[in-house]
């Protein structure tokens, strides 16, 4: 069974409908790309999986959004975000704390832990999350000292560290360079054995290279989803193929 | 160019340094002798030959004014607080926050002596004995101070990042304590200033005042006593003849242009902090 799964999902932020009964299936232990061209949905998409998406004014979701067979919509929104770790666009430090603080955020605000616990998971959320031999000297400097890729990948930490069984990431390297974009790529490899990784981009080379399935959105409908290799060789529709061969986007 | 740079300057500085040339130069002599900040002012005199003056101090003057400023502060920087947190980050477009917002504008925009008479007025219904006190004063000042500070935090709130809000959200953070401790936290500096602008605004009212602290240079008795404060002093001593009197008030001027002047420079040391806080995201 999917980890989880969109059922006709639909998304508005007040005039017309943004996305357009998407239904989808998420594997767990795998990482499933999200693409399409600008302003086609992607985000709002992601956004919902998490509930983000309602906490902008009058922004509505209809639909489901299954997670282990049952609807998030339906339960307490703080704690299905306890379960969904999400990865903005931009790095977004919490600029008054260190680096520890940030990683230990979800720990401090959502419940007790001996400080030995924290250390402990600070510790391997800044491993799994491959900056720990950049920071392991400076945990108490602030996190705005970081470079923007350690910044995003303290990003990365600091939602693996409230331990969720997703990992939603929306073009998390749209802000970075090319060297902090592979560190991110290396890192997604190695997340996808522990978690559900769902990522959103714009970019198809990177769809192509970490994900195991992708599916493709435009104007707000699911076109054509399928493993990456079959849909970037074998296109089924003319739009995806036009996609993915760079004709339009 | 440097020449009219420098012109500018000079212009801007000019009255500042003139202001406070002239309450040096008048009020020093009262400010350096003993008892100024602790005695009650002397009895009126003006030097003639044999006669030496005394300044006595003003005492009551800077008791009363902590003790307004305190009630002050303690009714307008909850209240403030807590209107520019529910529009910021609960009101988003509803229209009670609107109102809020809206009332807070016409609020900065009332005269300070309405603010007084109002007081007076509300407290003659309730309770006349209480009307000339440091608790009616405090009260005519909270409504002063509440619009300054309910507008900066708004501001502070505003310039905190959205992104550190999603952030919070998206690690299934309560509201609550997402608000009190990440936000306010990173907005803390410049609700500094703003409390600051705010105290150093109530310090330097006299008008409401008149009507209700009423002035006491007998000393503080308390805070449901008539109360003085250091402009009610300088408005009730500056047009008197005697010399030493005449001192008194350029004192408790120098006293009150020195605590604005502190003031100022600790809120905008408070916002510097904030901007280079908020900077190197990203």
């Amino acid at each position: 069974m999917a980890k989880m799964s969109t059922v006709g999902l639909s998304a508005t932020y007040g005039s017309g409908p943004v996305i357009q009964e998407v239904s989808l299936d998420f594997q767990d232990r795998s990482v499933t790309a999200i693409i399409g061209p600008s302003g086609c949905g992607k985000s709002t998409l992601i956004r919902c999986l998490n509930r983000m998406h309602e906490t902008v004014p009058k922004a509505r979701v209809t639909g489901q959004v299954l997670l282990d067979g049952n609807n998030i919509y339906d339960q307490d929104p703080t704690q299905v975000r306890r379960r969904i770790g999400m990865v903005f666009q931009r790095p977004n430090p919490f600029a008054t704390m260190t680096i520890y603080d940030n990683v230990a955020a979800s720990l401090r605000f959502n419940g007790r832990h001996s400080r030995a616990q924290t250390d402990d998971v600070v510790l391997k959320s800044l491993q799994a999350a491959a900056l720990w031999d950049e920071v392991k000297d400076k945990l108490f400097k602030p996190a705005t000292s970081l470079s923007g890729g350690q910044q995003q990948r303290l990003c990365i930490a600091r939602a693996l560290a409230a331990q969720p069984e997703v990992l939603l990431m929306d073009e998390p390297c749209s802000a970075l360079d090319p060297i902090s974009t592979a560190k991110i790529e290396d890192l997604i490899f190695g997340l996808k054995r522990e978690y559900c990784v769902i990522i959103v981009t714009h970019n198809m080379q990177q769809a192509a290279r970490v994900a195991d399935r992708t599916a493709f959105l435009y104007l707000g409908k699911l076109v054509e989803y399928n493993d990456t290799k079959e849909m970037f060789e074998r296109p089924k529709e003319k739009l995806t193929e036009a996609y993915v061969s760079g004709r339009f986007g | 160019m440097t020449v009219l740079t420098g012109l500018t300057i000079l212009i801007v500085l000019a009255p500042l340094l003139s202001i406070l040339y002239q309450a040096i130069s008048l009020g020093g002599p009262a400010v350096v002798s003993p008892h100024f900040f602790t005695g009650v002012p002397a009895y009126p005199c003006s030097p003639r030959p044999g006669v030496t003056c005394q300044y006595g101090g003003i005492g009551p003057s800077i008791e009363g004014t902590l003790a307004l400023l305190l009630v002050a502060s303690t009714i307008a920087i909850p209240i403030g607080l807590a209107a520019a947190i529910y529009i910021v980050e609960y009101g988003g477009d509803r229209p009670a926050a609107r109102a809020i917002s809206a009332a807070a504008d016409i609020l900065s925009g009332v005269p300070s002596i309405v603010a007084g008479l109002f007081i007076f007025a509300l407290l003659e219904q309730e309770d006349p004995l209480i009307i000339h006190s440091a608790y009616a004063g405090g009260l005519a000042l909270a409504f002063l101070m509440l619009p300054i500070v309910t507008r900066t935090t708004e501001e502070a709130l505003r310039t905190v990042p959205n992104a550190m809000r999603e952030a919070a959200i998206a690690l299934g953070i309560a509201r609550w304590k997402s608000t009190l401790r990440i936000t306010l936290i990173a907005a803390l500096p410049g609700i500094l200033t703003g409390v600051l602008l705010s105290v150093a605004r109530a310090a330097g009212e006299s008008a409401p005042l008149l009507l209700t602290a009423f002035g006491n240079l007998q000393g503080f008795y308390g805070f449901d006593q008539p109360t003085d404060a250091l402009p009610l002093l300088i408005f009730r001593f500056a047009p008197q003849p005697y010399t030493n009197w005449l001192s008194l008030a350029w004192g408790a001027a120098l006293i009150l242009l020195l605590l604005v002047l502190i003031l100022s420079v600790a809120s905008r040391l408070a916002l510097d902090r904030m901007e280079r806080r908020l900077r190197g995201v990203g």
